[in-house]
């Protein structure tokens, strides 16, 4: 296979992860509306879902026209099964009680704040782009979930003990964000991708920083799960999947 | 194309074609503010005509922005209703959108419609943008930020201690 083709096969597949990561966590999110614990916080998850949803609508557009058109973006999303799909695992875990969702964003907004702020210094204009613009939102996402981290953690007996338990449930998920796979290793010499390995100190730094704050442990790497980007992924997947593709399985092609 | 700011639109002025499009295009409103138009906002990056044929660049304020959709069809419309037959309407991600795009005509019609305008983004964007919101209706800067989202991707949900109003303000970013 000619280099160029093998490189732009590559993009495609780092690109499709990219929106993977932001529709599983989006759809995840969206499944708080009605359910959230407070009016304000029913507004709050469905803004940053959008937000979500938007980015992996930009990523799957360009992955679309990388393919000349072969899929749509719609056709990425609706049409691909779990072993297909290329997010993360700590993505698509369900949203459990609120203290296991603020814990989670928590882990993904410090994250995204770190992964999209390289990202925006990409040589690949079209995902600089898109990062750049996420990166301001994700600032934001953090600011609130940082935010409420601190107050459960730092608060009644029963807010910190769920807090607690729902990092020392999230901590085997960490070690994923920052695991490298072979197309981004081939992508990086072009400046396209992102080195994630390099970004875990600074990760633990501001974790540590926040948790400390909010009187919880930091936690222990003794347990760790990947699989996510090679398209294993934990049971849960595949009932999201059935939630968010249910229309277009049954009616194919329907049009909204 | 590159990217055009609302205030370099005089630019274009020069051919009567470009400011008949510019005209027409500042009547296309914010479906949720809908006392701002897509020019004001900094939505509309850019729109030019090259032998009747009508090209419209765009940004989302926000990635997921939802009025995006309703903003394209009525950009659609009005081109069509003025005779255009030809139109193509782009989306544009660089540079990514600012509140500081937002004409100080902008920030004057928002406040009087009740929303909080946006701050500078000026050294610390986003992370001082709330707390400082005056109230739009009695003016005072004695307010408390009840959520950091509002009813849209782009505000904020405050109240006033003065007139204990509630109020929403345009996050800045």
């Amino acid at each position: 296979m000619p280099a160029s083709i093998a490189q732009k096969d590559h993009l495609i597949d780092f690109t499709t992860a990219l929106g993977d990561d932001s529709l599983i966590l989006g759809q995840r999110l969206a499944e708080w509306c009605g359910k959230a614990p407070l009016l304000e916080e029913e507004l709050a998850i469905a803004n940053v879902a959008l937000d979500f949803l938007g980015r992996a609508q930009f990523f799957y557009e360009y992955v679309s026209e990388l393919e000349a058109g072969e899929r749509s973006a719609d056709d990425i999303v609706f049409l691909r099964d779990s072993r297909e799909y290329r997010n993360l695992l700590i993505m698509e875990l369900p949203n459990g009680d609120f203290a296991f969702s603020m814990a989670r964003q928590l882990m993904v907004d410090t994250y995204n704040v770190l992964y999209l702020r390289q990202l925006a210094d990409s040589s690949n204009p079209r995902l600089a782009a898109i990062a750049a613009k996420a990166v301001k939102e994700s600032r934001y996402h953090l600011r609130r979930s940082r935010a409420w981290v601190v107050r459960l953690g730092d608060g009644t007996e029963e807010s910190h003990a769920r807090m607690q338990a729902a990092f020392d449930e999230l901590s085997g998920y960490a070690q994923e964000l920052f695991a490298m796979t072979a197309e981004e290793v081939a992508l990086l010499g072009g400046g396209v991708s992102v080195d994630r390995s390099a970004l875990h100190n600074a990760w633990n730094q501001a974790m540590a920083a926040t948790l400390t704050e909010a009187t919880l442990n930091l936690f222990e790497g003794d347990w760790s799960i990947l699989g996510g980007r090679q398209g294993v992924h934990t049971e849960h997947h595949g009932h999201l999947l059935a939630e968010l593709q249910f229309m277009q399985r049954a009616y194919p092609g329907l049009q909204w | 194309m590159d990217p055009v700011l609302p205030s370099q639109r005089s630019d274009r002025d020069d051919d009567p074609c470009h400011a008949e499009v510019w005209d027409l295009l500042h009547r296309v409103k914010d479906p949720e503010i809908p006392v701002l138009s897509i020019v004001d906002l900094g939505i509309l990056r850019d729109a030019s005509v090259v032998e009747g044929k009508v090209t419209v660049a765009i940004t989302p304020t926000y990635s997921g922005c939802p009025a995006m959709v309703e903003i394209r069809r009525n950009i659609r419309a009005v081109l069509l209703d003025a005779g255009f037959r030809s139109i193509r309407i782009e989306t544009v991600l660089h540079p990514a959108w600012s509140t500081d795009w937002l004409t100080d005509e902008a920030r004057v019609r928002l406040r009087e419609y009740g929303i909080a305008p946006p701050a500078s983004t000026g050294t610390a964007p986003c992370l001082e943008l709330a707390a400082d919101a005056g109230c739009p209706r009695c003016g005072s800067e004695n307010t408390r930020v009840i959520s950091d989202f509002g009813s849209t991707p782009c505000k904020a949900l405050h109240k006033c201690r003065a007139c204990l109003e509630p109020f929403e303000s345009f996050k800045c970013i």
